[in-house]
């Protein structure tokens, strides 16, 4: 019996091979979208708990990778959605060191203020497309949703920014 | 200006505000971890719970009786 089959029938042993290899991959995922490495690694373990959990929906022919990573994004999603309130911003990954200094330190924390507010599945797509660079195929197949969506959601999140930032008076327009 | 402008704007302006992950290396091994949360608490299988079906009805009627609020569907998705 193959790996994914053997996983899929709910072998320990085929999922420890599977989590093994997949774990840095789903890790690094969800570390860009939440940015913090220790609710990473907690939603890392979470993502495998519900794979674990599903691998009786899973097709053995299907893409195990594909499919981790899109449990991942939801745990990760979930994870916005619920802290939003609650945590403090992540000091972690601080702001980039070839920042432009007319950019000011107070534009700069009320910029990451108003992002950090934006309705999760916004900030999770803007996060990926616009901080992180990703195309919107790839983060369309980690959502489940179309690529065409995913452009639409960028562009209500960057519409939502500059909402927010121009209420708040910050400069919106880069040199 | 465009949506693609705009969008490249704002990508520059959260550059200088928020840094892109370089270091996303996982540091650990997890799977000690992972066995003992499976051990504490085994995650059952799963199929597709009951209230999935219900919810997906539900929803099937609302929109056949309500075409309606198809178009505010879109708007939300």
């Amino acid at each position: 019996m193959e790996l994914l089959e053997r996983f899929a029938a709910g072998d320990l042993e085929a999922f420890e091979v599977l989590f093994r290899q997949h774990q840095r991959e789903v890790y690094a995922w969800i570390v860009r979208i939440v940015r913090d490495t220790g609710i990473a690694e907690d939603l890392t373990m979470e993502t495998f708990w519900r794979i674990y959990k599903y691998r009786a929906r899973f097709e053995p022919d299907g893409n195990f990778r594909a499919w981790a990573r899109r449990i991942g994004t939801n745990a990760a999603l979930d994870h916005l959605r619920h802290a939003r309130h609650e945590t403090p911003l992540p000091e972690d990954f601080p702001c980039s060191p070839g920042a432009d200094p007319a950019v000011r330190r107070e534009a700069r924390d009320q910029i990451r203020n108003a992002f950090h507010e934006l309705p999760a599945k916004y900030r999770l797509v803007a996060t990926l497309a616009l901080v992180e660079e990703e195309s919107y195929s790839n983060i369309a197949k980690a959502v489940g949703i179309s690529a065409a969506l995913v452009k639409i959601r960028v562009f209500r999140a960057v519409r939502m920014l500059r909402k927010k930032l121009k209420s708040l008076g910050v400069e919106v327009h880069v040199k | 200006m465009s949506n693609e402008e705009l969008n490249e704007e704002m990508k520059e302006l959260l550059k200088q505000s928020i840094a892109p992950v370089k270091d996303g290396e996982l540091r650990r091994d997890l799977w000690p971890q992972m066995l003992a949360k499976l051990e504490e608490q085994p995650a059952p299988v799963d199929a597709i719970p009951w209230f999935d079906w219900a919810l997906a009805a539900l929803a099937g009627a609302a929109l056949l009786f309500f075409p309606g609020i198809i178009p505010a569907l879109f708007y939300h998705l």
